[in-house]
């Protein structure tokens, strides 16, 4: 009797096992530590050692457990945006947990536990352990949009999202059922190894699977039509949590999406049109609908939509360069996204809060530091140089018009434009707008503090310097083994 | 004989499932798609697959459909509640997205009668195929790392479940 035993590289997937173990760790100590202080440094502790385990395996990648973990510099590069988003979000989260009453162990464990799902997710070439890695990720989203338990807007946040989510599933599952259909496979190096074979026998089992997938994944990223859950979510989920879904399911959404279709599927020659489309209406949209938001989350959600479109220029633009430019602009947006997110945690934290613009009126009086990160956030989200959102722009803008795609980019410049008056109304409001009332004070807390200054040290980095952090986004092409 | 037994099962598992999707009552839907459930592993045993019937009969019909019943009755769910406000588009918009999806369902299942690669794949199936060994040999060798997901899905999932059902002090404050 032969028995073929599995070969095991545990040093391959080491930064999921230790988050998912000190997961499962806070869930038990939960019970016996009174002081949650120490539960969420012990978090972030973990994140910490995860990065550590990371960050050597850079520049040899590896393949393991029969193809189904691809442990190259791009898997690695995405893991550090999701560790970075994660534990920023432990930091900010706590004070706005305590002061609603809502902070419980659970929550730094499902933190982690979403982050373990998109680890999986960038680190793979196999469509089974994607949709694995999304599932991980959106279940304990889905708990947390909801973690206001006692607060409607945040119960119809957990709602919405879990049924939108559900359905995204659905149609994500059908499409990668209809491609094993079509090809035999879920491993992407097979699927495009025979791509020409394939097609010839089943092309519109392949197509449908791919548009199908491609849908599921567009209600993950929050691509224009499959949109209309991410403004009431954001709005309703508590602020630190909209932050974590501003940037981390985006990135980790678009990393499944660049292994798919600039890798498995690249050969799929109609596929541009899709994307062309998707991404024009993704940044319109976005764009427009930004403008008429008073409230500030509601706004941000509708620019987080935008810069979805951005990327899904890069997307569309396909090739090293653009990936690379794709890369480079989640990481520059995790930075400035959730320091604009954590400056409004900061305002959101007090009850009589409703996250409406006005409500940043005289806070440059008030607090200057903070009106001034704000303010710096804003215009990287805009696009100002020398931020990180102008440079990111500028990759991908400029891999679109190398590639062909002149058009899009002139659409995407000028959404840019667009996108500027929305982003600014933020910075008129906090410095030149008269106070209607007495500017409530706001008090930091250092752990709030320390993510202010590495979100605005982050977004000025890789703004000033950029050709290092993206000479680092040019070694993460994924190279399969 | 076979052919018999295959096109009842066949029936019975389609009939099952559109029975399901038109009740009123979530329990006699979970009911059908038990009958879905058990025709399905009938036509896994016709294939040879013994185990994967068994497996189907005893996993989702036994344990996981008995779950679903447990969760619906203790949420008292009647069906009535479903009745769903409607709009004028609501009823063409079903139809038409519902025969578009049966028209793909044809033209695909028309394409996929490619012969070369069917003969192929049936060689290939071994003759314990679908048995506890080649079923068992794959979970832990091939899809081991998938397999260890779905144990960290399920945990996920009730953790989930227990954060959002717990009763805190503002509930029992309230008296819930």
């Amino acid at each position: 009797m032969d028995l073929k035993l599995a070969t095991i590289d545990l040093g391959l997937i080491a930064p999921e096992i230790i988050i998912a173990a000190v997961a499962m760790l806070i869930l038990l100590l939960g019970n016996v530590v009174r002081r949650r202080t120490i539960l969420a440094y012990f978090g972030l502790f973990g994140l910490v050692a995860a990065l550590l385990t990371a960050l050597p395996r850079w520049g040899n990648p590896a393949s393991g457990f029969y193809g189904m973990v691809q442990a190259d510099n791009f898997a690695i590069f995405f893991k550090i945006i999701f560790i970075i988003a994660a534990g920023l979000t432990i930091l900010m989260a706590r004070r706005y947990l305590i002061s609603h009453e809502i902070e419980s162990p659970e929550f730094y464990a499902l933190l982690l536990f979403s982050a373990v799902g998109m680890m999986v997710m960038a680190a793979t070439s196999d469509l089974v352990v994607i949709f694995l890695g999304l599932e991980i990720m959106s279940v304990p989203l889905y708990v947390m949009a909801a973690f206001a338990r006692h607060d409607v807007s945040s119960n119809e946040a957990g709602i919405k999202y879990f049924i939108m989510g559900a359905f995204a599933s659905g149609i994500l599952i059908y499409g990668i059922a209809l491609v094993y259909g079509a090809t035999g496979t879920t491993d992407l190096r097979r699927i495009l190894a025979d791509w020409g074979f394939f097609e010839m026998h089943s092309q519109l089992f392949l197509y449908s699977g791919a548009i199908l997938v491609l849908i599921g994944f567009g209600f993950k990223v929050a691509a224009v039509p499959f949109h209309m859950w991410v403004p009431d979510v954001y709005q309703g989920a508590p602020t630190p949590v909209t932050a974590f879904f501003s940037v981390a399911p985006k990135a980790a959404g678009f990393a499944a999406l660049l292994r798919i279709f600039t890798y498995g599927f690249a050969d799929m020659s109609q596929l541009w049109a899709i994307l062309w489309i998707l991404a024009v209406l993704t940044m319109t949209v976005g764009n427009i609908l930004a403008i008429f938001q008073d409230n500030i989350k509601r706004m941000l959600a509708y620019s987080s939509i935008a810069h979805a479109g951005y990327i899904l220029v890069a997307l569309t633009a396909g090739g090293d360069g653009a990936v690379s430019s794709a890369a480079y602009y989640l990481l520059a947006y995790t930075f400035f996204n959730l320091g604009a997110f954590a400056v409004i945690t900061l305002i959101d934290t007090r009850n009589s809060s409703t996250a409406q613009i006005d409500e940043m009126q005289g806070l440059s009086g008030r607090h200057p530091f903070l009106a001034a990160v704000l303010a710096l956030f804003m215009f990287a989200l805009a696009g100002f140089p020398p931020t990180a959102g102008f440079m990111g722009k500028f990759y991908i803008f400029s891999e679109a018009i190398k590639n062909g795609y002149i058009g899009l980019a002139i659409i995407g410049v000028m959404n840019s434009f667009v996108s500027v008056y929305y982003y600014l109304r933020v910075v008129v409001v906090s410095f030149f707008a008269r106070p209607n009332k007495e500017f409530e004070a706001v008090s930091y807390t250092p752990a709030i503090f320390i993510v202010l200054v590495i979100t605005a040290a982050g977004t000025l980095i890789l703004g000033i310097l950029p050709g290092y952090w993206l000479s680092l986004a040019r070694a993460g092409i994924f190279q399969f083994l | 004989m076979e052919l018999i037994i295959f096109y009842l099962a066949a029936v019975v598992a389609v009939g099952g499932g559109l029975m399901m999707i038109m009740q009123r009552n979530p329990v006699a839907s979970v009911l059908y798609l038990i009958v879905t459930l058990v025709a399905i592993a009938v036509m896994f045993v016709q294939l040879n697959a013994v185990f994967v019937g068994a497996l189907l009969i005893i996993v989702y019909a036994g344990a996981i459909l008995v779950l679903f019943l447990f969760v619906i009755m203790l949420l008292n769910l009647r069906g009535e509640k479903f009745a769903e406000k409607r709009t004028r588009l609501d009823r063409p918009t079903r139809i038409i997205l519902a025969v578009a999806f049966i028209l793909e369902l044809l033209a695909m299942f028309k394409q996929v009668a490619f012969p070369g690669r069917m003969d192929e794949l049936m060689v290939q199936a071994s003759p314990d195929f679908g048995g506890a060994r080649p079923v068992a040999e794959l979970l832990y060798t091939k899809y081991l790392f998938p397999f260890e997901l779905t144990s960290i899905l399920l945990l996920v999932a009730i953790v989930g479940a227990v954060v959002m059902a717990r009763r805190d002090e503002k509930d029992k404050k309230r008296g819930i």
